[in-house]
Formats: structure tokens, sequence, C-alpha cells
């Protein structure tokens, strides 16, 4: 008997090797891939910032400025290429319940707005970090990234990389809607 | 005489360090302090290149990394004050060698489990086989 068992048991963890191999590549196909890095932001108060604006016409933005709505802040470049696939689903955000605050990461003010003229802009309140410095307190390392925050300031989910529409209708929208209330 | 040419040329390779990505004009004047962003960059993984450390790393995010480490060393923070600062931001992942914590016990402890399991295995199983 005790012989059996230790004889089906190379069988036993090989199946069961092969179980979680399994289960890890359907998780990277649904892009939880290992470089992925888990946010240690998520459920903190968004830190201390304060950055101008990218439009003349508007006002900059700062810590203070996202108590009272739910904002959505968007991290983008106009040298990132996952940033222009990701645009057309921003503009469909728009008017979603969230404020929608773009945050130029490492670009310059004049290529930015060129890439808002030609790409469209889906944003209520544009900030330049231009030297990346209120990314890294966000905890980005790379653009695209997206963060919503609730109507006490604090951040609630983040998305690494481009926003993708099964993001934005399973957890995104219900999200917004539930801080809403 | 080829053999010894060989031997020379892979101990010189051996003794070579990897390249710096650190330049010139990070650097602090400084040596002392220098030093000690040389030994926080190295055990702080670049978010981008993840298999390297920020001073090996040639990407933006590790050079900004880089100067916020000899920021903080010079407005007078220590060597663990400045790693936790940077990991407030990216979280544990980003020191490259993982923390003693209880979510990483497996880690740290699961090698020396897998020792001991291994070794009593193969105890009983010889000493099965003498009787």
């Amino acid at each position: 008997m005790m012989r059996r068992v230790l004889f089906m048991l190379p069988i036993v963890i090989f199946t069961a090797l092969v179980a979680f191999c399994a289960w890890r590549l359907i998780l990277i196909a649904r892009g939880d891939t290992p470089d992925l890095i888990p946010s240690v932001i998520t459920d903190h108060p968004a830190p201390a910032f304060d950055l101008p604006s990218l439009l003349a016409d508007q006002t900059g933005l700062k810590t203070s400025d996202l108590k009272g709505h739910v904002t959505l802040i968007n991290f983008f470049a106009s040298w990132c290429v996952p940033c222009r696939a990701e645009h057309p689903l921003l503009i469909g955000l728009k008017g979603k319940g969230a404020v929608l605050a773009g945050m130029a990461y490492k670009t310059k003010p004049d290529e930015a707005k060129a890439w808002l003229t030609e790409m469209g802009d889906p944003y209520d309140v544009i900030a330049t970090d231009y030297d990346g410095r209120t990314a890294i307190d966000f905890g980005v390392y790379g653009v695209p990234e997206t963060y919503l925050i609730d109507k006490k300031g604090i951040i609630r989910f983040k998305q690494t990389g481009p926003l993708t529409s099964e993001v934005i209708r399973d957890r995104l929208l219900p999200m917004i809607g539930e801080l809403n209330q | 005489m080829k053999r010894a040419l060989c031997m020379i040329v892979f101990a010189l390779l051996a003794m070579q360090s990897v390249a710096l990505a650190v330049r010139p004009d990070e650097m602090l004047s400084d040596p002392a302090l220098e030093a000690r962003a040389r030994e926080i960059g190295q055990s702080l993984r670049c978010l981008v290149c993840q298999n390297q450390s920020i001073d090996d790393s040639d990407a933006d995010l590790a050079h900004d990394l880089r100067l916020i480490v000899r920021q903080r060393l010079m407005i007078g923070d220590s060597d663990e004050g400045v790693r936790r600062y940077i990991v407030a931001r990216y979280g544990d992942y980003v020191l490259l060698k993982p923390p003693f914590k209880p979510e990483t016990y497996a880690l740290w402890l699961g090698p020396l489990a897998l020792l001991i399991a291994a070794s009593l295995g193969i105890f009983f199983f010889y000493r099965k086989q003498k009787t």
C-alpha cells in the first residue's frame, strides 16, 4: 500500500506542477504578466503635488483639487505608442462621472498640444509633469498609467499600461458609479 | 602557451565589473556620499529593465531614481531611509534582495525545507534498503 502511494507521488506532483503552470499562463493571457509590479499606492491618499497647466486658459492641478469629485488621472506622453491606442477610449470616458485629468509626462508642452490637436482632447484639466517627479510619487514606471481617485482624494484603482474596453466596462465604470454614490 | 593566454584573458574578463550607467554629471562631489549612493543604487531594481539595478540601467526612470537617491542623501537621509522612500512608491519589488517577512517566508525558507525533506527521504529510503 505504502509503496503504491510512493509510486504515485511523482505523477501527483507533476500534475500539480502542470496545473500551476496552466493557471499562471491563463493569468498572463489575461494581462497579469510577471513584469506587472503590484501598486502600493492603491487605497492610499494621492501624493502631494502641484503642477502647472499645459494650456494657458486652464489652472494647473494640485492634490487639494482632487477633493469633492471622482477623478481619473491619466499619465500620457506624446512619444508613447500605447497611449495612442488608449486615447479613443479616454474620449469615450468623457462625461461618465469622473473628472478626467491628463498628466503630460516628460513631454514638451508644444508636443503635448500638437498631440491633443491630432488625437482629440478628452481631458477636463491637463497638467505637465515635465521632469516626471510627480509620476514617481504615484509609482508610475511606464506610460500610460491611470489612477482612479475617490472624492476624498484616495486612490482606489490603478491601471498599469493602456486601458482596455474590458477594463473600462468591467472595473472602471462600475467603480466610478460606486464612488459617486 | 595558448592555454595560458586563454586563462589570462578569462581572468581579466572575470575581474572586469559590469559597466555602470551612472553618468558623470549625476555623481556627487563628496566621495563618501557617492559611495553610499552607489551601494543603495545597486540594491534597487530598475522598474523598466527589471533584472538590472538602477546603477546598471540606462533607462530614463533609473536615471531619475539615481538622482532621487542622491537628493535624499544630500538632505541627510540614512541609507535605510532612502530605500524606504523608494519602497513607499514602488513597493518591496524595487528591492533586488527581498526582505524577510511573512509574505517571503516561503521564498527564504523554501529551499531549506526542500533540503530537509529530501534528506529525510533519502535517509529513510536507504535505511529501508539495508534491512
